[in-house]
C-alpha cells in the first residue's frame, strides 16, 4: 500500500468503514510508516476533539409549530393512502463507486443486498448467461475465478449429494464483482453467491423468503454466502448443510 | 412559501409526523451548516418537510433521516441558485480539487492533543462553517450526523470514493484552519 492510498484509507479506518482484510492492510502499512502513523494519531485526535463538543443546533419552537400547523389533523384512517403510492422515485441514487476504495467498504444494508441477489439470480436465468465457465469439474471452475475477484470462492462438487455443479459466473451485487457458483437440482437452478465479509466471525445459516425466492445465507471463514433458488426451503437448507459439511471435511477444490 | 400542505390525508399525516418530526433538530442542524443563515435554514427546513409529506406515499426507504437530508439538499440547491443569481458569489462552484490544503502538513512540532485542547463548541462551529462546499456538507453528515459513507453518497448523489476524498480533504482543511487559529496571538 502506498502512502497516497493510506491517506484516504486512514479515514475509512477510523470511521469503521473498512472490511477486515483492508483493516489489516492499513494497519500493516501504518506499523511500518512513521509518517502515516503520525497522520493516524492526528486524525484520531481531531475526531475526539470534534466529538467532544456539541455542534448541533436546536430547531426553534416557532419552526416546529409552523410545521405542525401545516400538517393535516389526525382523523379516521383513510384507505386512499394505500391506493396512491409510487408517486416519487427513491431518493437513493445508483452508486457508481469504483476502484480500490469502494471494494474496501463494508456493506451492511442487508435488505438491499438481498434484493440485488434476487435480481442477479433472475438475470442469470433470463439472458442465457447462467455461467461464464461451464464445467461440472470443480478443479476447472475454481481456477477460473483467479484474478477476477478479490476472494477465492470455494467450489464444492455436490453431485453425489444430488446437487450438480454446472459452472461459475462473475456477477455484480452491491456495485462490486461477486462470485456465483451455479448448481442444479432437477430443473431448479441454485446460485451460490460468495463475497468477502467485514468480520471473520461465522454466522449460522438462516433461510428467508424474498420476492418468492428462498435465500439461505451464512458466513464462514471470512466469506459471506447467499444461496438462492426457487427450490423448497427444506431442499435449499439441505444444499446449504451439505455445502458447509464438505467445507468442514475439506473437500473443496 | 405556502404554509398549508395541499395533502389532506390525516392518517398519512399522522404516520409522517411520527416518522419525520423526531429528526427536526437534525434537519435544522444540517440546514444551518449548508446555508450558514438561521432564517434561511428555517425556511428551507419547512419547505423540506412539506415536500417530504407530499412524497411520503412513495417513500420506501432509505432510513428516514438520510431521506429527509436528500430532500433538504435539493431545497438548498434552489436557495443556492437564488443566491447565485442575486450576487456574484456562487457557493457551489468549488471543484473537489479546489481546496489546496495538503493532506499532510510536515513538521508538526505541536502535539495534536495540545493544539486542540480547550477548543470550544463555538470555535469549532465557526471553523466548520468556514469550510468550502462540498467539503462542509460531507464533514457535517459524517461528524455530526454519523452517516455511513454509503448514506452520505446517497444523500449527496456522488460515488462513495468521492465521499472518501472529500472527507479526507475536509478534515485536512479543518485541521489547518485550526492550527492557523492557534498560532494567532490572542
Amino acid at each position: 500500500m502506498t502512502c497516497e492510498e493510506a491517506d484516504i484509507l486512514l479515514h475509512a479506518l477510523i470511521d469503521g468503514e473498512l472490511d477486515a482484510g483492508h483493516v489489516r492492510d492499513v494497519e500493516d502499512h501504518v506499523a511500518g510508516c512513521p509518517r502515516c502513523a503520525a497522520q493516524l494519531a492526528a486524525w484520531r485526535e481531531l475526531g475526539r476533539a470534534v466529538a467532544g463538543v456539541d455542534l448541533r443546533y436546536t430547531a426553534p419552537p416557532a419552526l416546529r409549530r409552523r410545521i405542525e400547523a401545516a400538517l393535516p389533523r389526525p382523523q379516521a384512517p383513510s384507505r386512499r393512502a394505500v391506493l396512491r403510492g409510487f408517486a416519487m422515485g427513491s431518493a437513493v441514487s445508483a452508486i457508481a463507486a469504483t476502484g480500490l476504495v469502494a471494494i474496501a467498504l463494508r456493506s451492511d444494508d442487508e435488505a438491499r443486498i438481498k434484493s440485488e441477489i434476487v435480481s442477479a439470480h433472475l438475470r442469470s436465468l433470463q439472458a442465457g448467461h447462467l455461467t461464464d465457465v461451464l464445467s461440472t469439474d470443480q478443479h476447472t471452475v475454481k481456477p477460473w475465478f483467479n484474478g477476477k475477484l478479490d476472494v477465492a470462492p470455494p467450489v464444492v462438487d455436490l453431485t453425489a449429494q444430488g446437487f450438480t455443479l454446472i459452472g461459475g459466473r462473475l456477477d455484480y451485487v452491491d456495485a462490486r464483482a461477486i462470485g456465483a457458483i451455479v448448481y442444479r437440482r432437477r430443473l431448479h437452478v441454485i446460485n451460490l453467491f460468495v463475497a468477502q465479509t467485514a468480520s471473520a466471525e461465522s454466522r449460522a445459516a438462516r433461510t428467508e423468503t424474498f420476492q418468492g425466492f428462498h435465500i439461505r445465507s451464512w458466513s464462514a471463514g471470512g466469506l459471506n454466502y447467499w444461496a438462492i433458488s426457487d427450490l423448497a426451503a427444506a431442499e435449499l437448507a439441505e444444499f446449504g448443510d451439505k455445502f458447509e459439511a464438505s467445507m468442514r471435511t475439506g473437500t473443496a477444490g | 412559501m405556502p404554509v398549508s400542505a395541499a395533502n389532506d390525508d390525516p392518517e398519512k399525516a399522522r404516520r409522517f409526523r411520527d416518522a419525520a418530526l423526531p429528526h427536526l433538530d437534525d434537519v435544522y442542524t444540517l440546514a444551518c451548516y449548508l446555508l450558514r443563515d438561521a432564517s434561511d435554514a428555517e425556511d428551507a427546513v419547512q419547505e423540506c418537510y412539506l415536500r417530504a409529506l407530499k412524497h411520503f406515499d412513495g417513500y420506501r426507504g432509505p432510513a428516514m433521516k438520510p431521506w429527509l437530508f436528500a430532500i433538504l439538499r435539493n431545497v438548498c440547491r434552489a436557495e443556492f441558485a437564488r443566491r447565485a443569481s442575486s450576487s456574484t458569489a456562487a457557493i457551489e462552484d468549488l471543484a473537489d480539487d479546489a481546496g489546496q490544503t495538503p493532506l499532510w502538513s510536515e513538521a508538526q512540532e505541536t502535539p495534536e492533543a495540545q493544539m486542540l485542547r480547550g477548543a470550544d463548541a463555538s470555535t469549532i462551529r465557526r471553523l466548520v462553517a468556514a469550510l468550502a462546499e462540498p467539503f462542509r456538507e460531507t464533514f457535517v453528515l459524517r461528524e455530526i450526523h454519523n452517516l455511513s459513507y454509503r448514506q452520505i453518497a446517497d444523500v449527496a448523489d456522488v460515488p462513495v470514493g468521492t465521499v472518501m476524498s472529500r472527507l479526507a480533504r475536509a478534515r485536512a482543511m479543518l485541521r489547518s484552519a485550526w492550527m492557523a487559529e492557534q498560532e494567532q496571538p490572542k
